[in-house]
This record gives structure tokens, C-alpha cells and sequence, in this order.
């Protein structure tokens, strides 16, 4: 059993950890707070004074707060329901026996390494340009007009470029999930005649609850942040400005910080919302 | 005649996840084609897949124009020094909660992730308000601090998840033997560990090498990654196909040769040992 000594020794070690990420979260915490009760224009007078919660009022009743909302719930669903849905596919033809196994799970998982300001300008300019990119290519060959996707399907655009890079994170994870699938079980329902739809709905689908679950969680977190691929495709033009868009716009470009501030604590708040649940599965899985 | 119709089905699912998987990876392989083209080849009409003259001048020119090294540096230098100080501080937090577990430990370990989970954005002022302070705004040093205070708890959460697979007798049996705290370190746990803090740092590096919230704002000419250099090329002046191309295939290239070592440690990496 571990002795006094290297408990003590054990709590030095871990002591520098704990506290830099204590400071970490703490102090910008702290002053976005303070920030977010206060009229503060750095660029216009500077520290005007405390104002209570105006800058939470102004925020959410601003013209811009709602469009926002909307642009961000289009992203962060809309890439959900397209990696879930693909993702389990895909988890499920991986796991099928075929030649070159390792090579086409390489290719697919690809796209999660590359940085994402190169993912969205090679999609903005290679493929959705519409006079140069391969998708106005493909639409003129079939007799269509191109499309101006980043003006035109600003969100649709963003969604699509977000799921190619999210794709291969949640293919990865069900995968994983399914192979640890009990094959005898999916082959005496192969026996019994059940189905491919039977046996998916029945067997696979409850199996991979948990994964699912996981996976939507942890995209639902990253996926509200998202910044770099709205940045470089519309800049927060065309109704793509998400809540964090708009937040980065109000500090730093605005320079009304009190106001994003307000904003940062909302998107904190609603982040936290999702980590709880998150940290509800992982928590469990610790015990276990 | 079973047999006949597994081989049918192999064939068959052969055919469909290639097929998948080359639709999927076909923007990489799209751009680093492109790479080779000429600007004219690039924007052709109808656009030519591998039937072109070849050439590096693009790679050349990017080279030349751009001071590229200088962003190839950046990035090593921030993603490198963020991984190797998060390993400093995180190998002997991951060790004590590992082998010396207190009743604290799990919600120490879940109050870590948390703090990977607050936005960016919601303290995004304070950090730049820090940075200027401190004269840390574009500076290397900087980056290193934000990325390492970043992925902190994905590194902890990684180490632990390794060190808590290495059987506590053996500790025990080198204490026995007079082994003292730092022996025990270095010549017994070290090399066990030492596949597990190699994927840690594996998915460290491509994590800060692709993050691009903090680079993008809190960076200007001097301390600017590849992120911010790729950026830069979304101004309607930077649109050069075969150029952005060139550019593009050497930001990524590094991490795709990286990432294919480590995608076995990718899903408890990420998942936090949810899924493993």
C-alpha cells in the first residue's frame, strides 16, 4: 500500500497540473464576467462603468442574436444528422470482410487530419468556386447553371465542408463500437432468418446506443465553437454568423467587449449544458 | 455453395468501401493533383485529373515568395513546445493519480475535462487582453503557453488511461527491492510507459498543429503557424489554385504521415476512454 511519504510525493506531482489549469479556466473566467456587467469599449473610452445586466439584454435582443441561434442549431444538427447517419453506414461496411481493409480505412479517416483552415479554402476555391470549381464543372456538364454555394448555401456549404472533416471522427468511433459487437449473436439472428433491417434495428442500432451518444456529445461541443471554417469561407456573411461568430465579431472586431462578453457567458453556459451529460458517460465509465 | 456466397459478398463490399473511401479522401488527392498543375491547367475547362505536364514550380514559387520556412518553423516550434510542456506537467500528474489514487481522483480527473470544454470564444478577450499585458500577442511563447493549457487534460486524460493498464506489483516489487520514488520513475515505469507517452504525444502534436482558433487570434506576421499562413490565402489577391494547392499539400502532408501512426490511439484519445 502506498505509504505518507509517497502520498505527499504523489500530491507534489500533481499539484502543477491542477493548478495552471485552475488559473486557466479561473481567471479569464472571472474577468469575462466582470467584463460582461460592465460598458467596456476599449477603442471609445475604454472602462465606462458598471451597467448591471444591460450587456445580457442588449445581446440576446440585438437583431443580430436570433439568426445566430438559427445559423448555429443548422450547423451543429445538421453536420450531427449527417455524420451519425453516414457514420454508422460506413462503421458497418468497414466491418464487412473485404481486401484492402487497412488502406480504405486510412482514406477515410484523412480528412479529420488536415488543418482546418486548408479543409475550408480547398472547398471554398476547388470545389464550390463557381466558375473554376469541380461542383460548377459537374453542373454545366449536366446542362445545369453553377451554383454560388458559399453566397447562395452559405450554411449548406459550411455543413458540408464541417461533416467531411467530422465524418471520419464519428465513422472511427463506431466502428470501434461495432466490432466489439458479439458476432455470434448477429449470426444466430442470420440463422433465424431475421432480416438485414431486423437485424440492424434490433441488434446493431441498441448495441451502438452508447457510442452514438458519445459521439454526438463530443461533436455537439466542438462543433459549437467552430471558428476557422466560417473565417476563411464567408467571414460571417451570407446568415452564416453562428453565436461564436458573432461573439469573436462583438470583441475583437467591434471592440465592444462588455457586450461579447455577456455573449461568451450564454455560449459558456449552453457548452456546459452539453459537457454535463458528456461528463455523466465518462464519469460512469470511470467507476467501471 | 455458402462459400460462394461469402466470396460474392467480399467482392461486393470490396467495391463499395473503396469506392466510399476514395470519394472521401477525393479532396486531398484533388489538391495535391491540382499541386502539380500549372495555374492554366488548374482552372482548365473541363478540369484534367492526371493527364497534365507535372511540375514543381508551384512548390517552388510558395517557397520562394512566401517565406514559407518561417511558418514551418512556427508551427513545429508551437505545436512541438506545447506537446513537450504538457508532457513535463502532465506525465507526473497522470502518474500520481494512476499509482497513488486518492478519493479525489476521479473528480479531479472529470473537473480536468471540463475545462476542455469551455469555448474558446467565451474568453477569448481576457486571453488577449493578457497577451498584451504580458507582450505575449504574437509571440511564439505565447502559443506554446494557450495550446499546452489546452490540451492539458486530453494528455492527462491519455496517460492515465496507459499508466492505469501497467500492473501496480511490479511498483510494488521494485519498492521492495529499495527502489526510491525517482528509480521507480526512471527505470521502471518510464519504459513501460514509453508507447503510451509516444500516441500521447503522437495526438498532441496534430491536435496543436491543426488548432486554429487561438493561432488565427492571437498571431500577426511574426509568431503566425500554417493555419494562419493558409488563411492568409483566402484573400480574392491569394487565388491561385496550383498555388494554394502547393501551400495547402505541404501544411498537411506532415500530419497525414503522422496521423496514420496514430490512428489506432484516436478513438480512446479522443473519446476519453468512453470508447475504446
Amino acid at each position: 500500500m502506498a505509504t505518507q511519504h509517497s502520498r505527499s510525493a504523489a500530491r507534489m506531482m500533481l499539484a502543477p497540473a491542477v493548478i495552471l489549469l485552475l488559473g486557466w479556466m479561473l481567471v479569464p473566467l472571472i474577468m469575462t464576467l466582470l467584463f460582461s456587467f460592465k460598458r467596456y469599449l476599449p477603442l471609445r473610452g475604454g472602462d465606462l462603468g458598471w451597467t448591471g445586466f444591460d450587456n445580457y439584454v442588449r445581446f440576446v435582443t440585438s437583431s443580430a442574436f436570433w439568426p445566430s441561434v438559427q445559423a448555429t442549431l443548422v450547423i451543429v444538427l445538421g453536420t450531427l444528422l449527417i455524420t451519425v447517419v453516414f457514420g454508422v453506414l460506413l462503421g458497418i461496411l468497414l466491418n464487412q470482410p473485404m481486401w484492402g481493409q487497412g488502406v480504405v480505412r486510412i482514406l477515410v479517416i484523412a480528412p479529420f487530419f488536415v488543418m482546418p483552415t486548408v479543409t475550408a479554402l480547398v472547398w471554398k476555391n476547388m470545389f464550390m468556386d463557381p466558375v473554376n470549381g469541380l461542383f460548377a464543372h459537374l453542373w454545366k456538364f449536366f446542362g445545369a447553371a453553377p451554383v454560388e454555394w458559399i453566397s447562395d448555401a452559405s450554411l449548406f456549404s459550411i455543413v458540408l465542408i464541417v461533416s467531411w472533416q467530422w465524418l471520419p471522427f464519428a465513422t472511427l468511433i463506431l466502428l470501434t463500437a461495432i466490432q466489439s459487437l458479439d458476432g455470434e449473436q448477429l449470426e444466430a439472428s442470420e440463422m433465424d432468418g431475421a432480416p438485414v433491417l431486423k437485424r440492424f434495428y434490433y441488434i446493431i442500432l441498441p448495441h451502438l446506443g452508447r457510442a452514438i451518444t458519445i459521439v454526438i456529445l463530443i461533436e455537439t461541443i466542438f462543433l459549437l465553437s467552430i471558428f476557422a471554417e466560417i473565417f476563411v469561407t464567408t467571414g460571417g456573411a451570407f446568415g452564416s454568423r453562428t453565436l461564436t461568430y458573432l461573439i469573436f465579431q462583438r470583441v475583437l472586431e467591434s471592440q465592444n467587449v462588455g457586450l461579447g462578453s455577456a455573449g461568451g457567458v450564454y455560449a459558456i453556459i449552453l457548452a456546459n449544458i452539453v459537457a454535463i451529460f458528456l461528463m455523466r458517460i465518462v464519469g460512469k465509465n470511470l467507476d467501471a | 455453395m455458402a462459400r460462394a456466397v461469402t466470396q460474392k459478398r467480399k467482392i461486393i463490399n470490396t467495391a463499395a468501401a473503396w469506392a466510399v473511401g476514395l470519394l472521401i479522401f477525393f479532396p486531398i488527392l484533388w489538391t495535391i493533383l491540382t499541386s502539380f498543375k500549372t495555374e492554366a491547367t488548374a482552372v482548365a475547362d473541363p478540369p484534367v485529373f492526371l493527364a497534365f505536364d507535372w511540375t514543381l514550380a508551384n512548390y517552388h514559387d510558395v517557397l520562394e515568395r512566401s517565406n514559407y520556412a518561417r511558418f514551418l518553423w512556427n508551427s513545429i516550434f508551437i505545436a512541438g513546445g506545447s506537446t513537450i510542456l504538457g508532457l513535463i506537467v502532465g506525465i507526473p500528474a497522470a502518474w500520481s493519480m494512476a499509482f497513488v489514487p486518492s478519493n479525489k481522483t476521479k473528480d479531479i480527473l472529470l473537473w480536468m475535462l471540463s475545462t476542455k470544454m469551455l469555448p474558446a470564444v467565451g474568453v477569448l478577450y481576457p486571453i488577449y487582453l493578457i497577451f498584451i499585458k504580458l507582450g505575449l500577442l504574437d509571440s511564439r511563447t505565447g502559443l506554446i503557453i494557450v495550446l499546452m493549457l489546452m490540451n492539458l487534460p486530453i494528455i492527462v486524460w491519455m496517460l492515465y488511461t496507459y499508466f492505469k493498464e501497467i500492473p501496480g506489483e511490479i511498483l510494488e516489487a521494485g519498492r521492495m527491492d529499495g527502489a526510491g520514488l525517482k528509480d521507480e520513475i526512471l527505470f521502471i515505469l518510464t519504459p513501460m510507459a514509453v508507447p503510451g507517452i509516444a500516441s500521447t504525444m503522437l495526438l498532441n502534436f496534430i491536435l496543436a498543429w491543426n488548432e486554429a482558433f487561438w493561432t488565427l487570434n492571437l498571431t500577426a506576421a511574426k509568431a503566425a503557424p500554417l493555419t494562419a499562413f493558409i488563411a492568409s490565402y483566402s484573400s480574392p489577391e491569394g487565388l491561385f489554385f496550383a498555388k494554394l494547392s502547393a501551400a495547402s499539400t505541404m501544411a498537411i502532408a506532415p500530419i497525414l504521415i503522422l496521423g496514420w501512426f496514430s490512428q489506432k490511439q484516436l478513438v480512446s484519445g479522443l473519446t476519453f476512454g468512453a470508447v475504446k
